[in-house]
């Protein structure tokens, strides 16, 4: 569930409550290792004074990351990300937006395409020759991280398992990652939910949008949302809570659809209410007591990193919390705020380096924990820890269905 | 000691629009010029004005010859002055407070005085401005623009200059020098310095705009301008990119303009008797916040950035009766002959008029002075460009986000809310040898952004100091007035948002700075 968002005007007058303290720059992570971001406060308060109309002023906005650490910690509430977001969606509409970003925007596609020639493909995306091509033809960073193809994708499993009847419903939103390229995990997810009694309910649904909004391919991306608005509340699920399990996805309709394209879809503001991240909503059960605790031992050192798009939805670490129920289970807090992949970001061949830089710290702590897996709840930042550190890097959710049994 | 002396064809009295379009015009007429002003130029009535280059829409119903001059100087300073203008363009809706039926005469005065007009859908009015009012019934765009005073009087001094004139900000004119019938110049004061000095003039403009009863009392003649007080608020952003009017009877608080990076509502207009002292008071402040809500809804809630008030040099053309409500007195302006009026010779005075007008005020009192210098030199204005206008580009809001964008990253920036970097600053200092801290304000827009001179304040008093312009006292003081200044515009409106900025100014300025108690 958000925090109420804001009409799109209000997103652009809240800059009238800066008060140019500054702990937005100071806690902006992009800034802090390159020249070429001049800081959050920089390009978004203070520069959208200076926006108005058809013509674009922007460059270097196209450096924000949009990890959306600098709304998190304003303590006046502007919303600075969301205003860099669309000024940086303006840039792109006037300055064209290259042919790399419109594929990096539809991960559905390229899934899609992958998976019937998975291992062709997935040959091809390991292999440095045509990484460098892809470098220098299309411009995604030869060691970026890009995630595989699955053979198989999750609807179809999900299409040819028997079903599970429950009075209580939930409806699943498991993104394209956990459709395309993790199938693993969204089976894993539904069992965890029926191990605690709930049926779960997997209409057809596509991509949200959301890398296509990061691309600054508004039009798009808001044809996309509502698609998905009206996917998920097909009839029989009115009312049921909508469960994410894609952290970055479920803020999309909880709050980043509405603030930052300015959606005015009714399906999407009513389905935006009920929108619960996974582990937001197996706390809100633990804490009525009515999630099941039957958990057995898991002897591992795991490292968790909340991602910036969970923490973004502002409740807490409630991965964490649950976790730290597992008995045996030695969980480590990395305090850093942000891997540096960002979605997208981070694939890009100018921007891959700053996303290094950025994930330094993280890397180097999780190096010096030395954990037999990483948990964080984002697949974009799993696949960047994951290639940076040459550790394991899993959803929460994994190690919480190996607490309940499962292998 | 001896006193300095002036000799020089024209002196014109007051720097502010009219006084520096007397100067542009005399200077391509050929004359030496010389201009003086009490202040820094532009700090009369023409530094706090509303900032529109009207249509002349405002005055179609009611001074539809005013309308006809603002009409046809709009076209005129859009090709002249094109970068102290940004083409907003404007509209006229018709609120739900407002008389329906003037809409058909406003289009008809219009028509009349050849102001182009197109209605356009409700819809579209919308849709051009998000914010507007959905309740409008109608809406109307005309070429109304935003244009920069400080660009506009700058830009035809510096032509001016180049061509000879001198110009000298911070000089009062003391007292006027004469003969037994006519003017021969004047004693003016260096406000800064304190010496004297005298102008031997062939002929005196007296451009002091509401203050120009004064100045022509200073040679036994008498000068019925009205001072009319109007006050105006900057809001913090532009919450219309379009100047929006309400279609109505001139009023109060019926019009918003963004200028630069504000949107400014106003104004009032009531008959003041001294225009030094025109303090906005509550209840205005109060009522233009309200009024505000009629063309944009929540604008109350927005946040107020500075609330200043101007004195409009109000010339009844039908003298001898008493002026009561100053909304009636025309727009349009006069050239007085002191010769023809008073016996006192080579002395005129320009007075009402608009911001709008200033040219055309310029060469009406130019082609009388000319007469009296014998000079058979044309006025040109119409079709030189002011300098920095000659590609006829107009200035757009973003020009300097752009401009910092492909600026050095090792330019910090000095004033983060009107990004002015160090390598602005430098420029500036380099420019001119005896810049004030305020004067700053002016020419660069420091301290004019929503933390009003929190930010930037020290720093420019600072480079100020390390440059030599200041001793360790004289940035002390400086300092200490400039931030005393900001607080007189803020203080009235010191709620919300604002409030919590001045809070922090403060706590830098006193717990931080201890601005004062420096020694000074
Ligand atoms: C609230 C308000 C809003 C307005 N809005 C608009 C608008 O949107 N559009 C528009 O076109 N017009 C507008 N106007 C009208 C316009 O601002 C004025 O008509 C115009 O600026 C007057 O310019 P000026 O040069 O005649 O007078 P000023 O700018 O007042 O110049 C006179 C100068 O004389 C100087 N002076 C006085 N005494 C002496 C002395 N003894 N020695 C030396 N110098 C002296 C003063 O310091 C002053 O700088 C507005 C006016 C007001 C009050």
């Amino acid at each position: 569930m958000s925090t109420e968002a804001l009409a799109p005007f209000e997103v652009r007058s809240s800059l009238d409550h800066c008060i140019k303290c500054t702990v937005c720059e100071s806690s902006c992570p992009v800034a802090a290792v390159t020249p070429l971001f001049p800081g959050p406060k920089t390009v978004g308060p203070q520069a959208e004074r200076f926006r108005a109309g058809d013509h674009s002023p922007d460059l270097s906005v196209d450096y924000c990351s949009g990890c959306g650490i600098c709304t998190r910690v304003c303590p006046q509430g502007v919303r600075i990300a969301e205003i860099n977001s669309r000024a940086r969606a303006e840039m792109k509409v006037e300055r064209g937006i290259p042919m790399r970003d419109q594929i990096l925007a539809r991960p559905g596609y390229m899934g899609k395409a992958g998976r019937p020639v998975a291992p062709l493909f997935n040959w091809a995306l390991a292999n440095p020759v045509v990484r460098l091509l892809g470098e220098r033809i299309v411009g995604v960073h030869r060691k970026a991280p890009v995630p595989l193809a699955a053979s198989r994708s999750f609807s179809y499993w999900a299409g040819r398992r028997r079903r599970f009847l429950a009075p209580r419903r939930v409806v699943y939103f498991h993104g394209c990652s956990t459709q395309h390229f993790e199938p693993e995990v969204g089976k894993k997810v539904v069992a965890v939910l029926e191990h605690n009694g709930f049926q779960v309910l997997i209409p057809k649904q596509d991509c949200c949008g959301l890398p296509l909004q990061s691309n600054g391919i508004f039009g798009a991306a808001r044809r996309y949302v509502e698609r998905l608005a009206t996917q998920l509340s097909v009839p029989g699920t009115e009312g049921l809570p909508v469960i994410a399990s894609s952290t970055s996805c479920g803020l999309m309709l909880k709050k980043e659809a509405l603030e930052i394209l300015g959606v005015e879809d009714g399906h999407l503001a009513e389905i935006s209410k009920r929108t619960y991240d996974l582990f937001e909503f197996l706390l809100e059960l633990h804490e009525r007591g009515e999630l099941r605790t039957d958990f057995q031992p898991v002897p591992l050192t795991v490292a968790y990193h909340a991602p910036c798009q969970q923490q973004n939805q502002l409740i807490g670490k409630p991965a964490l919390d649950l976790l730290r129920l597992v008995p045996a289970l030695r969980l480590v807090e990395m305090d850093r705020l942000c891997c540096g992949i960002a979605g997208t970001y981070g694939t890009k061949r100018e921007k891959y380096d700053i996303a290094m830089r950025v994930g330094e710290p993280l890397f180097a702590d999780i190096k010096t924990a030395s954990p037999d897996l990483v948990a964080c709840d984002s697949e974009t930042c799993r696949w960047q820890i994951a290639k940076a550190t040459g550790v394991t890097a899993v959803h929460p959710l994994e190690v919480l269905y190996r607490a309940y049994g499962g292998s | 000691m001896a006193l300095s002396q002036i000799e020089t064809d024209l002196l014109v009295i007051g720097g502010g629009s009219t006084g520096a379009g007397v100067a542009w015009d005399a200077a391509l007429r050929g004359l030496h010029v010389t201009l003086v002003d009490r202040g820094d130029l532009a700090t009369g009535t023409t530094g706090r004005f509303h900032g529109l280059l009207h249509s002349g829409g405002r005055y179609v119903v009611k001074d539809p010859s005013s309308a006809r001059e603002c009409a046809s100087e709009n076209l005129i300073l859009r090709r002249v002055a094109a970068d102290c203008i940004e083409d907003t363009g404007g509209l006229f809706v018709t609120t739900p407070v407002d008389d329906p039926a003037y809409a058909d005469r406003f289009v008809e005065g219009c028509g009349a005085a050849d102001i182009p007009v197109e209605e356009i859908t409700v819809g579209a009015a919308l849709a051009r401005e998000p914010r507007l009012n959905p309740r409008i019934s109608r809406a109307f765009v005309v070429p109304d623009a935003s244009i920069d005073a400080w660009k506009t009087v700058w830009a035809c001094v510096r032509g001016a200059t180049a061509r000879g004139a001198k110009v000298l900000p911070y000089h009062q004119v003391m007292s006027l020098t004469m003969t037994a019938d006519a003017v021969t110049g004047a004693y003016l004061r260096d406000a800064r310095s304190g010496e004297q000095l005298r102008v031997r003039a062939r002929c005196t403009v007296n451009a002091a705009g509401a203050w120009s009863r004064r100045v022509a009392e200073l040679a036994g003649c008498e000068v019925g301008v009205v001072p009319g007080k109007g006050i105006m608020i900057a809001m913090n952003h532009r919450v219309v990119n379009t100047v929006v009017n309400r279609c109505t009877m001139p009023g109060d608080g019926d019009i918003i303009v963004p200028i630069r990076t504000v949107s400014v509502i106003g104004t009032t207009d009531i008959p003041v008797s001294d225009p030094d002292h025109i303090d906005p008071t509550r209840e205005e402040i109060a009522e233009m916040m309200e009024a505000g809500e009629a063309l944009v809804p929540g604008f109350s809630q927005g946040r107020a950035l500075r609330v200043w008030a101007g004195a409009r040099p109000l010339f009844p053309k039908t003298t001898g009766k008493q002026v009561s409500d100053t909304r009636e007195v025309t727009r349009s302006h006069s050239v007085l002959d002191h010769e023809a009026l008073d016996g006192v010779g080579n002395f005129l005075t320009i007075t009402g008029g608009k911001f709008t007008t200033f040219r055309l005020m310029a060469k009406d009192a130019l082609d009388l002075a000319a007469r009296k210098l014998d000079l058979s030199a044309e006025c040109t204005t119409a079709t030189v460009p002011l300098p920095d206008s000659e590609s006829k580009r107009f200035y757009w809001i973003g020009a300097r986000q752009e401009e910092m964008e492909h600026e050095a990253p090792d330019d910090p920036l000095i004033c983060e809310c009107e990004l002015v970097s160090r390598g602005d600053l430098q420029a500036a200092l380099a420019r001119r040898s005896d810049w004030q801290l305020d004067d700053l304000r002016r020419a660069l827009r420091i301290g004019m952004g929503p933390c009003q001179g929190g930010f930037c304040a020290f720093r420019v008093a600072a480079t100020l100091h390390r440059d030599g312009q200041y001793d360790r006292l004289a940035a002390n003081h400086a300092l200490g007035a400039f931030v005393e200044e900001r607080w007189k515009g803020v203080k009235l409106i010191s709620w919300g948002d604002q409030l919590r900025q001045t809070r922090l100014d403060q706590w830098i300025f006193q717990g931080i700075l201890d601005v004062e108690h420096l020694p000074k």
